[in-house]
């Protein structure tokens, strides 16, 4: 009886693993290919040691004044020394505590959303659109509980920055929503308002509409009632936030399967209860991607409103870069609030690439 | 039962007709909206008389007394305030139509590299476009106006090359091409050369569909598009001169001058729309099933067909819609421009013009309405264009 005993597999041939191959197929696959790698990696090297010799090897980090910054590198001593005014711009410094505690509501309030595991989401949400934006507003302005009143005029910096694109979205979103279903809807009327509202904001460039909010609506209003500034800017920014997350909205919306308004109909449901019961609780899940997405435009967009006079991160530092103590500094300041901008977005972006995976459960 | 079948109508009460309620909440929308614009209507005109600002155009045809550093038409301080909308709007149009080209470019190479099998090229692409994006955009402008163009020479040690092109810190200077008599004969070749390529490759379409055999389309083109042009150009005798910038006193004079401003603005504009125009370029490549390339080269197509007639008209589909959005995004994002100060319609009209007269409400609808036109119409011929490619399903 013979008995077939089977060889050991052999090990894979030696030239398609290990680095080795790796290069082979993925740098080297043939001239023109090598000849792109040797390019790039030289290219690549030589932005590498250029951008981290002046960030780190040869930056100044200490001292108090420009008179610290000798070693030819970076000047980070420009940032350190007025990093309080970056941050919180020209809110009074015994105060800033206010601000620090809204900072950490806000972290917490987007860790609980964004981590999986935590449960009850939508009460978390809820706060995230109400409780929170009132606790904040109170205790930014403050003028009750015993808070001290800061004017907006003191509000500047990282802290603006957030305020701007945080209300914009928060306060966008119900009249975005009501701007889709009114796209969606059968009233002719109603519908062509919507469009007509929808095309006119998505048309227009944020600038004129911030030049609009500061110099038009005062002239809308009627003499009584006196708007400032931020106050201005944020309805500008809502009104047109709002046309851009209509179109969010719309996105999810028309992602429904049509069976689910067929099924909501065939419950005997009315059409504000199978919105709010049935679509849009399951829309605005699929549409948290686009939010998101829309948020980091926003974000990027709030440093416009430098152009009708609020002091944001961007203006905050281009102002700091005309002191004539720190003049020639401006590569350090723009890389500064580069470097902020870029965290925030590119973390988001993150975010939202991982929630399109995670919701895509199609197949 | 009669009565049982005559119920309904009696029951169904008012409010429970779908269509006597879609008549109110319209009616009620309606009354809201026109409230709105009435409230709106009468508080502007009770506060501009409070303030004594005067309505109506004819400001347009004072004049307007502020110069402007850029004007693609005659322009002096003599010139009316209607002359200044010119202005901007040609100049918002100028650096829209250059930004959405290089940018196009740039953004396609980018998205293509990022694609590329080379793992260094690839990753290349993918840091520029994540660097790049999430960067706002009048933040890139105030780096490359305030940081890098403010570092170039002073115009006695601009950079030079060849004595013709000028590089210092007042700008860019190109010498001006001069056209003589009989120049418009080489544009009437190029003009001819166009329409008889255009007419080659229709004939070329016709044949091949007809008989199958392919017509080659390269050199004929060149030569009509190219050759042709430079002949007559020639046989005409060169009727062209330069006229070269030169250093008079403290500043150049003559040629074309590009101001620092638009440089900035323009880098700006084209380096962040690249970065989105590239990821609109790659998921539009990606979005072209692998099989219909292996498809291909089973028919035997090689590899540039196969990249021609497959994957492109395919890819195009996908990237087409997202791109117009880019295209509108880049010409709404040249009114940054007002940050740096070039002389775009927001800077010159809603900024300058504005101030001057204080007639914000036509100044701020007039830039508006141009925007508006501007994306309105360029989204149309971008949607008729997307018609003509788009799937025809059964």
């Amino acid at each position: 009886m013979i008995i077939h005993q089977p060889q050991p597999s052999l090990p894979a041939p030696s030239n398609t693993i290990g680095p080795i191959a790796w290069m082979r197929t993925n740098l080297f696959s043939s001239i023109g290919n090598s000849i792109l790698t040797l390019v790039g990696a030289y290219i690549a090297f030589n932005l590498l040691t250029t951008v981290i010799g002046w960030a780190f090897i040869n930056a100044n980090w200490g001292g108090d004044s420009r008179d610290a910054c000798t070693s030819g590198g970076a000047c980070w001593t420009f940032i350190s020394v007025r990093l309080g005014q970056f941050i919180y711009g020209f809110y009074p410094p015994e105060l800033r505590w206010r601000v620090d505690i809204v900072f950490v509501l806000l972290a917490i309030t987007l860790v609980a959303l964004a981590i999986d595991k935590i449960p009850k989401k939508g009460w978390i949400a809820l706060w995230a659109v109400t409780g929170f934006p009132i606790a904040a507003f109170y205790l930014l302005f403050g003028d009750s509980f015993g808070l001290e009143i800061v004017e907006t005029h003191k509000w500047g910096g990282l802290m603006l920055t957030l305020v701007l694109a945080l209300v914009g979205i928060v306060a966008s979103l119900p009249l975005g929503i009501a701007l889709a279903l009114g796209r969606q809807s059968e009233m002719p009327v109603i519908r062509s308002i919507s469009i007509v509202y929808i095309e006119f904001w998505r048309g227009v460039p944020l600038i004129t509409v911030l030049f609009m909010a500061s110099v038009m609506l005062p002239l809308f209003m009627s003499s009584e009632v006196t708007t400032d500034k931020l106050v201005r800017a944020l309805i500008g920014i809502t009104l047109f936030q709002a046309a851009y997350m209509a179109e969010v909205v719309r996105g999810g919306l028309q992602a429904m399967p049509k069976g689910q308004y067929e099924a909501a109909d065939a419950l005997g449901l009315n059409y504000p209860q199978s919105m709010s019961l049935i679509i849009l609780p399951q829309a605005l899940k699929l549409m948290i991607p686009g939010i998101v997405n829309t948020f980091i435009a926003l974000f990027k967009d709030t440093s416009l409103v430098l152009i009708i006079g609020l002091f944001d991160l961007l203006a905050i530092v281009q102002s700091g870069l005309a002191d004539p103590k720190w003049l020639g500094y401006s590569i350090e300041g723009y890389t500064f609030v580069a470097f902020v901008f870029w965290i925030f977005c590119f973390s988001m972006s993150r975010y939202s690439q991982h929630l399109e995976k995670k919701l895509h459960t199609g197949h | 039962m009669e009565t049982n079948q005559q119920a309904p109508e009696k029951q169904v009460s008012f409010w429970n007709d779908p269509e006597k309620r879609a008549v109110i909440f319209q009616v009620i929308a309606v009354g809201l909206v026109v409230g709105m614009f009435y409230y709106i209507i009468n508080n502007a005109l009770t506060n501009m008389e409070q303030r004594g600002i005067t309505t109506g155009f004819d400001f347009l045809s004072r004049e307007a007394g502020f110069g402007i550093i850029q004007s693609l038409i005659d322009y002096s301080e003599q010139s009316t305030f209607g002359d200044t909308f010119i202005v901007g709007l040609l100049n918002t149009i100028l650096i829209s139509v250059i930004g959405i080209f290089l940018a196009t470019i740039l953004g396609f190479v980018i998205g293509v590299a990022r694609l590329s099998n080379n793992w260094i090229v690839s990753k290349m692409a993918m840091v520029y476009i994540e660097i790049f994006r999430n960067i706002p955009l009048l933040l890139q402008m105030f780096f490359w106006y305030f940081a890098v163009l403010r570092t170039l020479p002073l115009p006695k040690q601009s950079v030079n090359i060849n004595d013709s092109i000028f590089l210092n810190i007042r700008g860019l200077y190109l010498p001006d091409p001069i056209a003589g008599d009989g120049f418009s004969w080489v544009i009437g070749a190029l003009v001819g050369g166009i329409i008889a390529s255009f007419c080659l490759v229709r004939f070329e379409r016709k044949r091949q569909q007809e008989s199958g055999q392919t017509f080659p389309l390269l050199l004929p083109i060149l030569g009509l598009v190219i050759v042709l042009p430079t002949l007559v150009f020639f046989i005409i005798g060169a009727p062209l001169t330069w006229d070269y910038p030169a250093l008079k006193g403290f500043n150049f004079v003559g040629g074309i001058t590009v101001i620092p401003e638009f440089m900035a603005l323009l880098t700006a504009l084209v380096v962040y729309t690249a970065a989105f125009i590239a990821e609109v370029v790659r998921s539009g490549i990606e979005a072209v099933p692998k099989g219909q390339s292996e498809a291909s080269s089973s028919l035997g197509l090689s590899f540039g067909l196969n990249l021609r007639k497959i994957i492109i008209p395919q890819a195009m589909r996908v990237i087409i819609p997202p791109l117009t959005n880019q295209y509108l995004n880049l010409m709404k994002n040249s009114s940054l421009a007002t940050a740096i100060g070039y002389p775009d319609l927001v800077s010159v009209f809603a900024g300058t013009t504005l101030n001057q007269t204080g007639q914000a409400i036509e100044v701020i609808f007039m830039t508006m309405g141009v925007y508006l036109t501007l994306s309105l119409s360029l989204s149309f011929i971008m949607n008729a264009y997307n018609k003509r490619v788009a799937l025809v399903e059964r």
